[in-house]
């Protein structure tokens, strides 16, 4: 069942078109990706959900119920565009976010001391954030982001900021965050945490959706009648009347092939077609990575 | 509405807590108790030195005995004592200076001098012209030969101080002062706009540290835009509260220790005793009281006359009205400054919105100073009653008799007013926090009042 389901929404800022007519569904307990090229409408969609701003049309629905001004209490949101006051103290200022979420202060206190000790930052209790670093901060902030335990968790680029290790440390969170129940919105550039993350995701480009379903049948779809072929040693291909040849690299020991079938030749003849021109180590249907979708649906539409 | 006290609660509690407010609080009544000690020390400090005047006539003793001891001075006339000589030694004789008067003086105005190394007080300087003008002026009537001149001079010698009763629409009459109406015109009308300027643009500087600090967008996806502006706009009236009542209570404090302990007792008994006395006399001026009033010196006459005024002022009016205006005084302002603060990216581009907002309240407190000259003018009737001036103009009026009917229309229009402002700013104000990096201008902020949702 979808968790969030947003219907045909439309918004339009003076005479610019930001989302024309959306739909996305977000099944419960996976990671969707939310993509698309800077301007694309998505930091809009975002501010829909979290009902920041109001769409002209169209529906929005949480757990098959209308989205409703109190339901942000179960919504986490980390904007992209995020900051903390630099003059208050750590500790008091995640206490007040967590109070504007509905926490009691009592409940706040107990629950911000484990996260704090979990991401061994309660060292950073009394100190003001101005003394703290960028990656300190965004570490306090995702606390601040998850600490209501919200159902509909949304992270605008929530890696930015951090070095590989911290990148670490909270993408397993988010991955546990998941396995605890909750339903995770994840807006990036990066396209290989896309890979690593995300079970679906949707594409948005100039205010519209472009591509959607789950990552892996995205891949293998994009991927359909590509394969990508390895000989040992330097050998080169011609394309046929059955193939194409779409990319050959060659480094001293390999030679690495992408071929592009045009008529319904089986693996079984182009394998044996290609055995003549030398040692074949591997053979496989080509997975092209997010980047090179991203980047060929979008040149496609311009 | 709890998420609305956990914001002001932030906002009051991260103000209070600065060093800056702390200073200011403690500092600021300290000024103040010093403007209104000061002056009274210095006047007590001046009084003090005792001054020996030397009195040298040229060839005549015509103003012999003529100038007055007083309390600062003492006047001693010298016979047979050439200027000239008398220059060099005055000093070393233990004198302060020299008068030489010259016996043209009857007919030229100018022929006397006082000789002495420091510039002499205004107020010894006036004593001597009087005391010499007054004999002149004696010595010409003599010349008349009129009879019994002495007894008629002194039945002529009067001393007038205007006295203004005001008479409000039940016929009740009350003693009034002018002066205490134009003080409390002045202090009522420059602390709203002290109130409203500073506190209203700390308001503004609250949103922007907010918008360029970027906490506002995870703020907004918890509370509703309106809920944080008013959040901070109350927050803040908060904080200018306490700061104004922590100012009240230390300055009268302050002031209280100050006068007890350094004005001598005899001066304040003194104030306090003849002050009833004076209340009753002033109350049935006939024969028998007058020679009392007469006696009494005239500083004294008139401070309990202030004081007077002072209580006959409407005390209830004024402080129900300064509460009203200055609330809703400074709700609107403070809504317009919250939506410039939304609408600009930093401090330096609030100028150009600045501009119009200031224009009011500087107009609303120069009319106020004009109102002070003439309270019933057409200027100070119109400017009370337009809301964006009104809470200053309308305080400056208060104490000199408003109708009921005027301020009733003027806090109508006021509320009216403040309402449509919030509810503008607050749409302003929504839009306004998520822009960035655009410069916006007054068409761009119009636009943004016809956005939906």
């Amino acid at each position: 069942m979808a968790l969030f389901e947003a219907k045909n929404v439309t918004k339009q800022y003076g005479d610019k078109l930001a989302l024309d007519n959306v739909s996305m569904s977000v099944p419960e307990q996976c990671i969707y990706g939310l993509l698309g090229p800077n301007g694309a409408g998505k930091t809009t969609l975002i501010r829909i959900i979290n009902q920041i701003t109001g769409p002209d049309s169209g529906e929005l629905f949480l757990n098959g119920k209308k989205l409703i001004p109190s339901d942000v209490q179960v919504i986490g949101y980390l904007p992209e565009e995020r900051g903390l006051y630099k003059k208050m103290k750590v500790g008091e200022q995640a206490l007040y976010f967590a109070q504007l979420k509905g926490l009691s202060k009592a409940e706040a206190m107990k629950r911000l001391k484990y996260w704090f000790k979990k991401l061994d930052i309660i060292d950073w209790w009394g100190k003001k954030v101005e003394e703290l670093s960028k990656g300190m901060q965004q570490k306090v902030q995702f606390v601040t982001t998850i600490l209501h335990e919200p159902k509909l968790l949304i992270f605008d680029e929530p890696f930015t900021g951090f070095d590989p290790l911290n990148t670490k440390i909270v993408k397993n969170e988010i991955l546990f965050l998941r396995e605890r129940g909750a339903t995770i919105i994840f807006s990036t550039h990066n396209m290989e945490s896309v890979e690593e993350l995300c079970d679906n995701i949707t594409l948005i480009d100039k205010a519209k959706t472009i591509l959607e379903g789950s990552v892996n049948e995205i891949r293998s779809k994009w991927a359909a009648n590509e394969y990508d072929l390895v000989f040992d040693g330097n050998v080169k291909i011609e394309g046929n009347g059955h193939y194409n040849v779409l990319n050959q690299q060659t480094d001293n020991k390999k030679s690495i092939i992408r071929l592009k079938t045009t008529s319904d030749i089986t693996t079984n003849d182009i394998l044996q077609n290609l055995m003549k021109s030398g040692k074949i180590i591997s053979f496989n249907p080509a997975l092209p990575s997010m980047n090179e979708i991203f980047i060929r649906v979008i040149e496609a539409r311009n | 509405m709890n998420k609305i006290s956990v914001i002001i609660k932030r906002e009051y509690i991260t103000r209070v807590r600065k060093k800056s407010f702390i200073i200011m609080t403690i500092l600021a009544p300290l000024l103040m108790a010093a403007i209104i000690t000061v002056p009274t020390l210095i006047m007590m400090s001046q009084g003090g030195e005792f001054k020996k005047i030397a009195v040298i006539e040229d060839s005549s003793d015509l103003f012999k005995g003529v100038i007055k001891n007083t309390k600062d001075a003492e006047f001693v006339y010298l016979e047979n004592t050439k200027v000239e000589d008398f220059k060099k030694t005055f000093e070393k004789e233990g004198y302060y200076g020299i008068l030489y008067i010259s016996p043209e003086l009857v007919n030229t105005p100018n022929a006397v001098q006082l000789i002495s190394k420091q510039q002499p007080a205004i107020g010894l300087l006036q004593h001597i012209e009087n005391s010499l003008k007054k004999e002149i002026e004696k010595q010409k009537l003599l010349a008349y030969k009129i009879e019994n001149l002495d007894e008629i001079m002194k039945n002529v010698e009067t001393n007038v101080s205007v006295q203004t009763i005001k008479i409000d629409s039940s016929g009740v009459v009350k003693k009034t002062s002018t002066g205490i109406a134009m003080a409390l015109a002045y202090l009522f009308g420059f602390l709203m706009y002290m109130l409203v300027f500073i506190f209203g643009a700390q308001v503004m500087r609250g949103v922007i540290e907010e918008k360029t600090s970027r906490v506002v967008e995870v703020i907004i996806s918890s509370v509703k835009p309106i809920q944080l502006m008013m959040g901070k706009i109350i927050g803040i009236a908060l904080v200018g509260l306490t700061q104004f009542f922590i100012w009240i209570f230390l300055t009268v404090g302050i002031v209280t220790v100050l006068k007890t302990t350094l004005l001598p007792k005899s001066n304040v008994a003194e104030i306090s005793q003849s002050m009833p006395q004076n209340l009753m006399s002033g109350n049935q001026q006939d024969a028998a009281t007058t020679t009392q009033t007469t006696e009494m010196s005239p500083q004294l006459a008139e401070f309990s006359r202030l004081f007077d005024s002072a209580m006959n002022q409407p005390w209830g009016l004024i402080i129900v009205c300064f509460i009203f205006y200055f609330i809703t005084g400074y709700l609107l302002y403070a809504s317009v400054f919250a939506a410039i603060g939304s609408a600009v990216d930093n401090e330096t581009e609030t100028q150009q919105f600045m501009l119009p907002v200031t224009i009011p309240i500087i107009l609303a407190l120069m009319v106020a100073m004009g109102t002070m000259q003439n309270p019933e003018s057409s200027l100070s009737f119109w400017c009370s009653m337009i809301p964006l001036t009104s809470p200053i103009v309308m305080m400056a009026r208060i104490p000199f008799g408003v109708p009921y009917w005027q301020i009733g229309v003027s806090m109508v229009l006021m509320v009216v007013t403040f309402g449509a402002f919030v509810w503008m700013a607050a749409k302003v104000y929504r839009t306004g926090i998520l822009m960035y990096g655009k410069k916006t201008s007054w068409k761009e902020m119009w636009k943004w009042l016809r956005y939906s949702g």
